[in-house]
């Protein structure tokens, strides 16, 4: 056994390694299997998230630090891997009729979905730069090529190669940030680097290495301006992967984005929470405004998403832990109605329709009323209508602002969403008002229906009840808090 | 208990949004009138179990689950009963079973898909509508804040084959979008402030602080609660959405944008009646607003054409009187007007149904005229809702204005009190404007193809209601019937001291208001009553002058509207306030959109590269040079570019 590495921290890392032989079986099996029967892949990929989810049982209430602090096993780990899981579970769901219609081989793209749900997990559980570096890459390099993986498409090609440029320019700059915080502290754990830099003097060199971060992490999350691939690579990439980079690498990045600042950097808080108040506005206010006149509704889903950044960072800037309890929630809500979405837009995809376009939803209502109501429903949750599970996570993240006196971040919050609702009702209205699309019947499949019927419940349930999630998200924001991020936590 | 009320309606929407297609009409119709009866079954006994009660106990609580819990945070899913809600789910559910049953006819010739789907959404805005009235706090009352906008949205647009219908329905959303911002933000400062949102934990602590004298948190709280509340209920500057819902059909008109959803601003104030009452700036705000909204709204009543308009913006109008009672103090008369104008306004609205259906969509006063002998029995009810509006002495319009009026006037807001004199003798005139103009007078010919281009789709086919023109069906003209009486009787529940009543509904009302800052006015009959006198005066006049200029001297209307043709054209172009709007707000976000944001920062390179595709295309090596040299680089600079800026702010500060 290497030094400094005991038995009980492999034992700690169960779920990730469940994970990885889950990855490595279905590479085995997509080369066992005949190739007409590879449709299997997916039942096989959902058996590995099942198991990692079940392997994650033991670790309700796990609080410790594996390998001399190169990762945490706590329940602020535990509540992102839980939403990366259930995200990569939809997402392989979606892929299942997609992959047929554009007859891609499943084998490795299920390989790196489960690849890059790793690095996430790995993401939301480190404490160390270099474990979440490794994170961080094992992540992105899974998506560069999920991006592209519709070889016959140039869409798709092109996006994975902006993706891929785009991502490795900014990966540059984040690195950058990390070194001169390494350099500055003499070690790369976030824990021991909190614990150099309190009560120093302020340094420019920190202030340039946040700066930095700042920029590598927002290129990540999507915000503005360091948000310019997402509309290509979203509109590009396949849908079921687009779905999946918004959900599963957006939360991915917040987590890493609150282990980096609330963990290794508290005492700069003054200055990240200033970087982060005036993202948080930018993002929203032109997430939302770019999203009105799209009419790909990827690419308007995109925007969306890139909208969606600005409210969850309002949540970062109070800081409290009201705050990061709603940050913590909304990313959870947001991953089912998002993921719902994208499921619809995966159903309209047929043959001789791609049904990305906003008049793709025309007489949805007639066509397949259950798809437009779930839709209906998505759609009033990301506006945050009540009493859809949106509005509570919004109604937290504005109502966390203002507890912490960002009283203007509310109310750019507040209107930003009044002026969002317009983009989202004007689907409701192509889908129940306009008239029906040409092409053929949108055809809804089992693996779709399940998905559809997560989301809408998901999305009901925590909007009528979500007191549980609400309890299970405090819990998770205080583990920060116990590791001495007290401090930090207003 | 309270849960079956709002429950019971949507569980009819459920129903018949689910297999209302497929069980025909008059099983639809039956389940969807049957909910609200029900309802209103419920609500009665609900009603009934508070009155017995004494009156300082008056209130059901009604618990249903604990929905949010967060450290030392926590909202219930919980509906409250008091005399204010109680009167506000009688008007609920009992106008609303009507309208109901009056659309069982209105509607009968929409397909049984459509018919199934206009009454689905009926039961669920009567759901959401009785959880806004009900909600103990205001995130409850945000769910149905929230529900009953969308619901209007849906039954504006119902007609969405006709563009107007569809726009319309745009607007009223957009509208409502920056009410509802205010009222949220509202909402979100109170909790701050207060440490909840529950209305019955709010009122003791806001009675416990001193009014404002300056502009303070609680002045502001309350701001943004009626800016909220001016989006919902349609006053300046929000008011601009209502006029243009009247594209929806009629029924909907009469439930929605006059009788209930409309009145949820009034009520939502007298919900808050304490937070109100302790931010004085913002009561003399909205006594203001409303009592603008009241006269501007009644000028442009007078030279509408569409019988609707007419009656949308008389509905504006009566609601800025509303506002005016909210703003001076006097809660409980602005919840009686509420509640005496539900009637009398929803037998207008559904009496024009009525007139519309029979001329088959015909909607222009100019193409009607003398239909008092052909519809008998429209004319008759529609003739006692505009004396009740007018305020003629007996009806119900006449106790509820009288004592806003008086209210105003004694707590010495003279001024206030001669606007809402003189915007009740325009009341009085552009309504008796309308029934002269509809009702007396010769028919022009040829009748036989009035309306022809105005024909609403579903009113398209039958041509015969030109040929012979008769009274509504009984299921309609029967539910005119209980309107009218409703109208002549309602008022009689707060009859004033003055006429030796002892004001029921105010005393009713008033454990609601308790805690709320009112300055007490001295009873004082002489001057009640010398008002009254003056009022009664001003109601006959305005009818007088309806009758002298409509009825009487057609022409000599013609001839002032010529004398002043500027006043005439601003009016009929409603102040121009659309295009101001238009102007101002709408094109310069267009402009960003579209011009700024669309062509510049979303530089949407992606798009050459689709429409290439299917054409002959370069090899990948090319595509990907010219992306390099393209928009990639663009990106990257970008993010440079952001890295750049944030530190030259750290390096300049």
């Amino acid at each position: 056994m290497p030094p400094g590495i005991s038995a009980s921290d492999f034992y700690n890392i169960l779920p990730e390694l469940v994970l990885t032989s889950g990855a490595l079986v279905v590479l085995i099996v997509d080369v066992l299997l005949p190739k007409e029967r590879r449709g299997a892949l997916a039942w096989v990929t959902l058996l590995a998230i099942g198991a990692t989810l079940a392997s994650l049982v033991p670790f309700r209430s796990t609080h410790v630090e594996v390998a001399q602090g190169l990762l945490a096993v706590d329940q602020f780990a535990l509540f992102f891997k839980v939403v990366f899981l259930v995200a990569a579970a939809i997402t392989v769901l979606m892929s299942v009729r997609y992959l047929e219609i554009e007859g891609a081989s499943p084998g490795e793209y299920y390989f790196l979905i489960l690849c890059a749900t790793l690095g996430m997990m790995i993401m939301a559980g480190g404490i160390d730069l270099i474990t979440i570096f490794i994170g961080l890459e094992t992540m992105a390099v899974s998506f560069y090529i999920l991006a592209g993986f519709i070889k016959p498409s140039h869409r798709s090609n092109e996006a994975a190669v902006k993706y891929f440029l785009l991502g490795a320019f900014s990966l540059g700059i984040l690195l950058y940030g990390m070194s001169l915080m390494y350099g500055l502290s003499g070690t790369t754990n976030l824990r021991v680097m909190a614990a150099a830099f309190a009560g120093q003097e302020t340094d420019a060199r920190l202030v340039l290495a946040v700066i930095l971060v700042v920029a590598g992490v927002g290129f990540k999350i999507a915000a503005v301006p360091f948000h310019m691939w997402a509309p290509d690579v979203y509109e590009g990439a396949p849908t079921p992967i687009t779905a999946f980079l918004s959900v599963g690498s957006k939360a991915a990045s917040f987590a890493m984005l609150i282990r980096i600042f609330l963990e290794g950097l508290p005492s700069m808080g003054h200055d990240w929470r200033l970087l982060f108040e005036a993202l948080a506005i930018i993002t929203m206010t032109v997430g939302n405004i770019a999203a009105l006149t799209q009419s790909n509704v990827k690419r308007m889903l995109a925007y969306s998403s890139i909208a969606h950044a600005g409210y969850v960072l309002i949540g970062i800037v109070a800081g409290t832990s009201r705050g990061i309890t709603a940050t913590l929630v909304y990313l959870f809500i947001y991953a089912f109605m998002q993921l719902g979405a994208f499921a619809v837009i995966v159903g309209l995809r047929r043959a001789d329709v791609a049904g990305e376009e906003l008049k793709d939803f025309g007489g949805l209502h007639a066509r397949n009323p259950f798809a437009a109501f779930a839709m209906l429903l998505f759609m009033l949750s990301l506006g945050g209508i009540p009493p859809t599970a949106g509005f509570m996570g919004k109604f937290w993240l504005f109502s966390a602002a203002i507890d912490a006196h960002y009283n203007w971040l509310a109310v750019i919050g507040v209107l930003n969403s009044a002026v969002s609702l317009y983009y989202y009702v004007r689907i409701v209205v192509f889908m129940y008002v306009k008239k029906e699309a040409l092409g053929s019947e949108p055809a809804t499949s089992p693996t779709l229906a399940v998905v559809l019927g997560v989301a809408v419940a998901a999305t009901l349930v925590l909007g009528v009840y979500p007191r549980l999630l609400f309890e299970l998200a405090d819990a998770s924001a205080r583990t920060l808090g116990a590791a001495g991020v007290t401090t930090s936590l207003r | 208990m309270l849960l079956l009320i709002p429950l019971l309606p949507l569980l009819g929407f459920l129903v018949n949004a689910s297999f209302g297609r497929r069980v025909g009409k008059a099983a639809a119709a039956a389940i969807a009138c049957g909910a609200m009866a029900g309802s209103f079954a419920v609500s009665l006994l609900a009603v009934w179990r508070l009155v017995v009660l004494p009156p300082a106990s008056r209130a059901i609580v009604d618990q249903v689950f604990t929905w949010i819990s967060s450290g030392d945070f926590t909202a219930g899913f919980a509906l409250r009963l008091d005399p204010l809600s109680a009167v506000m789910i009688l008007v609920v559910t009992g106008i609303g079973s009507l309208i109901h049953v009056y659309s069982t006819a209105y509607m009968h010739e929409e397909s049984d898909a459509e018919y199934a789907r206009y009454f689905s959404y009926l039961n669920l805005f009567a759901a959401f509508m009785l959880v806004l009235v009900l909600g103990a706090n205001f995130l409850v009352m945000f769910v149905g804040w929230e529900g009953v906008g969308l619901c209007s949205y849906l039954l504006i647009g119902f007609w969405y084959q006709k563009q107007s219908a569809s726009d319309a329905g745009k607007k009223a959303f957009i509208v409502n979008r920056i009410g509802d911002a205010g009222f949220l933000l509202g909402v979100l400062l109170a909790f701050k402030t207060f440490g909840t949102v529950d209305f019955q934990e709010i009122a003791p602590i806001a009675a416990a602080i001193r009014p404002e004298t300056a502009f303070g948190t609680v002045s502001l709280i309350t701001l943004l609660l009626f800016v909220g509340a001016a989006g919902k209920s349609a006053q300046i500057p929000l008011y601009i959405w209502l006029p243009d819902a009247m594209e929806g059909p009629t029924p909907v008109s009469a439930l929605i944008h006059a009788a209930t959803m409309v009145t949820a601003g009034v009520y939502m104030i007298g919900r808050n009646a304490v937070l109100f009452s302790h931010a004085p700036q913002t009561l003399a705000i909205v006594a203001a607003i409303g009592v603008a909204t009241a006269l501007m709204a009644g000028t442009i009543g007078l030279v509408q054409n569409d019988i609707k308009r007419v009656l949308a913006y008389s509905t504006v109008s009566q609601l800025g009187y509303m506002f005016l009672a909210m703003g001076v103090g006097a809660y409980s008369a602005g919840i009686f007007h509420l509640y005496t104008h539900a009637f009398f306004k929803a037998l207008l609205f559904l009496g024009s149904g009525a007139v519309i259906h029979a001329m088959g969509g015909e909607q222009d006063l100019r193409r009607m005229g003398g239909l008092k002998n052909d519809l008998p029995i429209t004319y008759r009810t529609f003739l006692v809702g505009a004396l009740a509006i007018a305020g003629v002495p007996g009806l119900a319009g006449f106790f509820s204005k009288d004592e806003i009026l008086f209210d105003t006037y004694a707590r010495g807001h003279t001024l206030l009190w001669a606007v809402g004199m003189l915007t009740s003798l325009l009341t009085a005139i552009y309504m008796f404007r309308l029934v002269f103009l509809a009702f007396h007078g010769d028919p022009p010919a040829p009748r036989a193809t009035a309306g022809a281009g105005h024909v609403a789709p579903s009113h398209a086919a039958p041509s015969h209601h030109a040929a012979h023109l008769h009274d509504a069906p009984p299921a309609m003209t029967w539910v005119l019937i209980a309107l009218a009486a409703g109208s002549v009787l309602a008022g009689y529940v707060g009859v004033p001291p003055v006429f030796a009543g002892s004001n029921w509904f105010g005393r009713f009302l008033e454990p609601s208001f308790s805690g709320a800052v009112v300055h007490e006015i001295p009873e004082s009959p002489s001057l009640e009553g010398t008002l009254m006198v003056v009022s009664t005066f001003v109601a006959m006049s305005g009818i007088g002058i309806g009758m002298y200029f409509f009825k009487n001297h057609p022409r000599a209307a013609d001839a002032v509207a010529e004398r002043f043709p500027g006043v005439r054209n601003l009016l009929l172009n409603k102040y121009y306030v659309d295009e101001m709007y238009d102007a101002s707000i709408v094109q310069p976000i267009r402009i960003v959109s579209e011009d700024v944001l669309w062509k510049a920062v979303d530089v949407r390179v992606i798009d050459g590269a689709v429409n290439g595709v299917g054409e002959t295309v370069g090899s990948l090596s090319e595509r990907l040079r010219r992306m390099q040299s393209g928009s990639v680089r663009t990106y990257a600079a970008s993010v440079f570019l952001g890295v750049v800026l944030i530190l030259g702010y750290y390096l300049w500060r």
